[in-house]
């Protein structure tokens, strides 16, 4: 099982990005082993659909859960119908933290977008 | 324009088609009671040649609170965008790779499509190897068109709420509503510098601008003034609710070489007319005149240009 977080620089120390679509980077973790990766938001600077271009990255790193803390639409309906679970971080402040709360189950989870959508033309 | 008709404004009975489009960056400054003004003094100057009237502002359109069009016919607009037959579909990838929108995804054994992400340019489609996609319309709005007072051609767009994407529906109104030959068109643009108010502008002969004498009306009339620029397209102003408080307006002008071609001043005349849906020439009807002056210095820059 892998778990993909947002975060602000590219370490599990880091902060929790709290945006999804555009966070700076993604820490993707496999929560038993705590071994992890991070990579830069291939869509920090898409002119837009950061949020399915961000689905489809945690879909392509086949993670079965995400933590950040802003779902909008499109990336609400992306990863519902890839079957990745979505959690908010709440009171986590680093990447670190909110993986040892995503064990403890004290995550929130997302049952619907948390936002309206970013894009605009 | 065609070369044919760039020839010296003299007979002033008859005039040669052209299109002038009138925005203005900062919203509320009087765009649509200025074109429509300008549109009801051609066609009272020029009783052969009504102009067409094209409301360019799909998201709120309301140039028929003026000019009362009725509106005769109407069509559908939208994108084609993909639509995926997942028993086909071999889950690739290929399509989420080339889209530039980031449109479709590919999320393990699903495809889906983002509607509102689509730009309908059928990359997808072409390049899916299963022949897994196929394109349908999606609507955004209509066009729709008819005539209005002093047998003005008027056209117009409408976006569907909550659709995001205005650019199409402009795209289309100005590929539908065809200026006859020799016909003045006037593109009431939408507000701001986005992507539909270059839309609007593109191919237009003049673009006229109109401001207000504010510090919000400047910073505005700047940004569209660099869209003209950057599209090469000869640009005047207007300055409404002029009270001669405001300088830097003047001076800015002055500087990037912009024309003050006409100042309606802030009054309260004014201000109850066109509350009350008339445009400046009925409530002054010298400005009948102004506007037509206004057009020949307008149309003698474009033939000398």
């Amino acid at each position: 099982m892998k778990i993909l977080l947002t975060a602000t620089s590219p370490s599990i120390d880091s902060n929790v990005d709290p945006r999804y679509g555009r966070g700076a980077y993604f820490i993707v973790v496999d929560p038993d082993t705590m071994e992890w990766q991070a990579h830069p938001n291939p869509g920090i600077g898409a002119s837009g659909g950061a949020g399915s271009l961000a689905a489809q990255f945690a879909s392509n790193q086949q993670a079965s859960s995400v933590v950040s803390g802003d779902f909008g639409p499109n990336a609400y309906n992306a990863l519902q119908a890839a079957g990745i679970a979505m959690y908010l971080f709440g009171s986590s402040a680093t990447v670190k933290e909110a993986i040892e709360n995503f064990k403890a189950g004290l995550l929130e989870s997302v049952g619907a977008p948390t936002g309206p959508g970013h894009h605009q033309h | 324009m065609n070369p044919s008709a760039r020839q010296p404004v003299r007979a002033t009975t008859s005039i040669n088609g052209m299109i002038i489009t009138v925005a203005s960056g900062k919203g509320g400054t009087g765009k649509t009671m200025v074109a429509a003004s300008l549109a009801l003094s051609l066609a009272a100057a020029y009783p052969q040649q009504p102009p067409l009237y094209l409301d360019c502002d799909v998201e709120a359109p309301n140039a028929h609170l003026f000019l009362h069009p009725t509106l005769a016919e109407q069509q559908e607009v939208g994108l084609l965008i993909p639509a995926v037959d997942e028993a086909k579909c071999t889950h690739c990838g290929k399509c989420a790779e080339i889209c530039q929108y980031h449109a479709i995804a590919v999320l393990g054994k699903k495809t889906l499509v983002f509607p509102q992400l689509c730009h309908g340019c059928g990359s997808c489609t072409a390049l899916c190897p299963e022949g897994a996609i196929t394109e349908v319309l999606d609507r955004m709005g209509i066009v729709e068109r008819g005539s209005a007072a002093a047998g003005i051609a008027f056209a117009r767009g409408v976006l569907d709420v909550g659709e995001p994407m205005a650019v199409p529906v402009i795209r289309q109104l100005k590929k539908w509503a065809l200026p006859r030959p020799g016909q003045v068109v006037i593109r009431d643009a939408p507000p701001g510098t986005s992507c539909p108010v270059v839309e609007t502008i593109r191919g237009s002969d003049y673009l006229l601008l109109v401001t207000e004498p504010t510090p919000f009306g400047l910073h505005d009339l700047r940004l569209a003034a660099q869209v003209a620029k950057e599209l090469n397209i000869p640009t005047g102003v207007i300055v409404n609710r002029e009270n001669g408080t405001y300088p830097e307006i003047d001076a800015f002008c002055e500087a990037d070489h912009l024309p003050i071609l006409l100042r309606i001043p802030f009054e309260r005349a004014i201000a109850e007319g066109v509350a009350r849906g008339k445009t400046l020439v009925d409530i002054h009807p010298e400005y009948g005149d102004r506007f037509r002056q206004m057009f020949l210095q307008i149309y003698e820059t474009i033939s000398h240009s």
